[in-house]
C-alpha cells in the first residue's frame, strides 16, 4: 500500500494506492478508509486501488469553505485529471456512494461503471419520515445494530487504540457531521440529475442493513437509468468490511463483464 | 455588584426520570399540561416583578424542547417584562445566534425590545448548549464561526443608520440591513456573551463584551476571567479589566435560619439532578474540539466516561465546588466573599434563584431575603468599577 498526499487547490488529499490493472476509484464511508481491512488487498490483486481519504478524513486536510458533498465530488473530478485518468471505475460506500453519483452527474464519460455500496444521498420516501435512521440521535449500540449484521464485528475496543487514532475517528465523525446534518443525508437536486447516469450501475447493499433500507435502495436505482441490484447476505453497512471475499468477488464480476 | 434574578421558567411536574430516557430534546410533549403551564408563566413573571420592586435586575435565557427550561422564544417573554417593568435592567442570555437563522431579525427583535423598555435591555449571545443542536437542526460544526459572524452582522444591524446597508460572510447573507426601530440606547445595548470554556472568553476579551459564565465553580472560572483579561489587552484595552466585565451565575437561597435555607437549597438542586440527558445529545460531533474528543476517549478507555450528569451532586458538593451560595445572610455574604477573591473579582452575580419544585412563597422568601440581608452588602463591599484580576491570596490559600 503506498500513501502519497496530494495538493489539489488548497486541499491536502491522502492518497492510497495498491494493486496494478484497470484504475479503480474507491470512496470510503463515513467511517474513514481502512487500509488494512481485508477487502483492500482483495481488489487490489485484480485493479490499481486508488483510495483518497476525503477533506477532513483520515489525514486529509478540512479548509473552512468545503462543507458538501458536492465540493468533494468536484475535488475528485480533480483529482482524476492530477492522476491522468480519462476514464475511470468507481466503487463508493454510504457517502462515498453519494460523492460517486454527483460525479457521475456532472461527467457521466469519465465514468466507466458505477457501484454504489449502501449509497446514501437522495430523499425517495415521504416528507415526515426520515429515508436513513438519525444517525445523531441514538446511542452506539443501536448504530452498531444498524450498521453491522454482526455489531460485535463493529465494536471498537478504544483500549487497542492510540491517540492519533482517537484523533482521526473524532475527525471522522465531526466532518461526517458537517456533511450530511442538512438536509440529513441527501442533496435535493442529485435526483433529477440522475438520469444522465447511463453507465452500468451496480447498487449493492447488504441484507442487514439499518441505515440503507432495501426500499430505499430500489427507488435510488430507479432514479439510474442502467442500474441493477444485489445483496450481499450476513452483511450490514458495510457488506466491504463484514463479507470481503464476497464483496470482491461481486465487484470483479461486475467490472469483468462485457461492456 | 449587581444583581440578576434569574429563573429558567422550568415546568417540574414529570413522572420520575426512571420513566423517561432524556428531559431534553426527546420527552413527549404529552407530558406537558398547557393549563399548568400558564400557571407557571403567569407566577415567574410575578416573581421577576417582585425581584424588580426588590430592587433586583432581571434575567432570562431559552432553550427548546425541554421540561428544564420552558422559555422557547426568550424574546417574547422579554417583551412582556419589557411592559410589565419599569426599572429593572432586562437581560437576555441570550440569543443562541449560531442557531438562529436570520441574525437581522434578532437585531431587530432586540431593538424592539430596548426601545418598548426605553433602553433598559441587556443583550446576551450564547452558543447554547449541545441539546439545543437537533432542536434547531444546527449543524453542530462551525457554530462558533456562525456565532461571531452572526455577532458581527446583528452589531452592524443596529448600527448602521443612513439607510441600507449590506453583508456577505461566510454563512450569512443580507443585502439589504435597515433595520425599523433602532436601539434605544446609543451606540446599542449593552452587549453580553456567555461561555464556560478558558478558551472562549479570549475573543469575548477583544470585544469587551461582558462575560458570563455559568457554574463553573472555584475551578473554572479564574481560568475564564484570566482568558477574558488577556483578550481584553491582547486588543489594545491599556486600562484594566473592570470588575463590571464579569458575570458569574450560580445557585443562591437565603433565608433566616439554616434549616429554611437548606430546604430551598435543596429544591434548586433540581437544577442539576433533573438534567437527565442521553449521551448522544451531550456531545454531538463538532460542538467539541477534536482533542475535548480525544480527552473523552482516553476517558472511556480508562474505564471513566461521562456518567450520569449530576445525578450524585448534592448540596454540600455544590457549596464546595462554589456553584451554589445558600445559608443564612452573613453565611452567604461570606460565600461570595470567598468566591469573589478566589475568581479575582466580578461585577454581576445571576441568582439561579428559582428551579423544580421550588414553589412561589419561598421564591419569593429567598429573593427577599437576598436583596435586603445581603445585596446591600455586596454592593458596598464590591464597587463596579473595581479592578478585576487582583486575587486575594489569603482567601484562596485554602482552596
Amino acid at each position: 500500500m503506498k500513501k502519497t498526499t496530494l495538493r489539489l487547490g488548497d486541499v491536502d488529499i491522502e492518497l492510497h494506492e495498491d494493486g496494478t490493472g484497470t484504475p479503480l476509484l474507491f470512496l470510503h464511508s463515513g467511517g474513514g478508509f481502512e487500509p488494512e481491512q481485508p477487502y483492500v488487498g482483495l481488489l487490489a490483486r485484480r485493479h490499481r486501488v486508488i483510495a483518497p481519504s476525503h477533506p477532513g478524513f483520515g489525514h486529509s486536510s478540512l479548509p473552512d469553505w468545503i462543507d458538501s458533498i458536492d465540493d468533494i465530488a468536484h475535488l475528485y473530478l480533480e483529482l482524476m485529471d492530477r492522476l491522468d485518468l480519462a476514464r475511470v471505475r468507481i466503487v463508493g460506500c454510504s457517502i462515498g456512494g453519494w460523492i460517486a453519483a454527483e460525479m457521475a452527474t456532472k461527467s457521466p464519460e469519465r465514468i466507466e461503471k458505477l457501484i454504489l455500496v449502501g449509497p446514501v444521498g437522495v430523499k425517495t420516501g415521504s416528507r415526515e419520515k426520515l429515508d436513513i435512521p438519525d444517525i445523531f440521535a441514538m446511542s452506539e449500540e443501536q448504530m452498531l445494530r444498524l450498521r453491522f449484521h454482526d455489531p460485535a464485528k463493529g465494536r471498537i475496543d478504544l483500549k487497542t487504540l492510540s491517540e492519533e487514532q482517537m484523533r482521526v475517528i473524532a475527525r471522522n465523525n465531526e466532518t461526517l457531521a458537517l456533511l450530511v446534518w442538512e438536509p440529513y443525508m441527501h442533496n435535493p437536486k442529485l435526483k433529477h440529475r440522475l438520469h444522465r447516469l447511463t453507465m452500468p450501475t451496480l447498487f449493492l447493499r447488504g441484507a442487514s442493513d439499518g441505515l440503507c433500507s432495501a426500499d430505499y435502495m430500489q427507488r435510488y436505482a430507479t432514479l439510474v437509468p442502467n442500474a441493477r441490484s444485489e445483496t450481499i447476505a450476513a452483511a450490514g453497512h458495510l457488506p466491504h468490511v463484514e463479507q470481503p471475499e464476497e464483496f470482491a468477488a461481486k465487484v470483479s464480476s461486475f467490472l469483468d463483464a462485457g461492456v | 455588584m449587581k444583581a440578576w434574578h434569574f429563573s429558567e421558567n422550568a415546568y417540574p411536574y414529570l413522572p420520575p426520570a426512571e420513566e423517561y430516557e432524556s428531559i431534553r430534546v426527546t420527552l413527549p410533549n404529552r407530558l406537558y399540561d398547557p393549563k399548568k403551564g400558564a400557571e407557571l408563566y403567569d407566577r415567574f413573571l410575578t416573581e421577576w416583578q417582585i425581584a424588580e420592586e426588590e430592587g433586583i435586575n432581571i434575567m432570562l435565557n431559552e432553550h427548546h424542547q425541554s421540561a428544564t427550561c420552558v422559555d422557547p422564544a426568550a424574546p417574547l417573554v422579554l417583551a412582556a417584562l419589557a411592559r410589565i417593568t419599569s426599572k429593572a435592567r432586562l437581560l437576555i442570555l441570550g440569543n443562541p445566534i449560531a442557531n438562529r437563522r436570520q441574525p437581522v431579525r434578532v437585531a431587530e427583535e432586540m431593538a424592539l425590545i430596548d426601545v418598548l423598555s426605553k433602553g433598559r435591555l441587556e443583550v446576551g449571545f450564547v452558543r447554547g448548549v449541545p441539546t439545543e443542536i437537533l432542536p434547531a437542526n444546527s449543524n453542530p460544526v462551525r457554530m462558533n464561526e456562525r456565532h461571531w459572524e452572526a455577532l458581527d452582522l446583528i452589531i452592524q444591524a443596529w448600527t448602521g443608520h443612513d439607510g441600507p446597508t449590506s453583508f456577505e460572510g461566510r454563512f450569512f447573507h443580507h443585502r439589504n440591513i435597515n433595520i425599523w426601530p433602532r436601539p434605544y440606547q446609543t451606540p446599542h445595548p449593552p452587549v453580553w456573551v456567555s461561555t464556560t470554556s478558558a478558551s472562549g472568553a479570549t475573543r469575548v476579551g477583544e470585544h469587551g463584551f461582558v462575560q458570563a459564565t455559568f457554574l463553573t465553580g472555584f475551578k473554572g472560572t479564574p481560568a475564564i476571567y484570566n482568558s477574558y483579561r488577556q483578550g481584553w489587552h491582547q486588543a489594545g484595552k491599556s486600562d484594566p479589566v473592570p470588575v463590571n466585565r464579569l458575570a458569574y451565575a450560580a445557585m443562591v437561597y437565603v433565608a433566616d435560619s439554616d434549616a429554611k435555607a437548606r430546604a430551598g437549597a435543596e429544591k434548586l438542586l433540581w437544577y442539576i439532578t433533573a438534567n437527565k440527558v442521553s449521551p448522544w445529545f451531550r456531545n454531538p460531533p463538532g460542538y467539541s474540539p477534536i482533542a475535548v474528543n480525544v480527552q473523552a476517549m482516553l476517558g472511556d478507555a480508562a474505564g471513566g466516561g461521562f456518567g450520569n450528569f449530576g445525578a450524585n451532586t448534592t448540596v454540600d458538593g455544590a457549596v464546595a465546588n462554589g456553584t451554589m451560595f445558600y445559608g443564612t445572610p452573613d453565611r452567604v455574604f461570606e460565600q461570595i466573599k470567598t468566591f469573589y477573591h478566589h475568581v479575582g473579582g466580578f461585577g454581576h452575580l445571576l441568582l439561579m434563584g428559582q428551579a423544580g419544585h421550588l414553589g412561589h412563597d419561598e421564591t419569593v422568601a429567598g429573593i427577599r431575603a437576598f436583596a435586603r440581608d445581603v445585596y446591600p452588602r455586596l454592593q458596598a463591599e464590591f464597587p463596579d468599577d473595581a479592578i478585576s484580576g487582583q486575587f486575594d491570596k489569603a482567601a484562596s490559600a485554602g482552596d
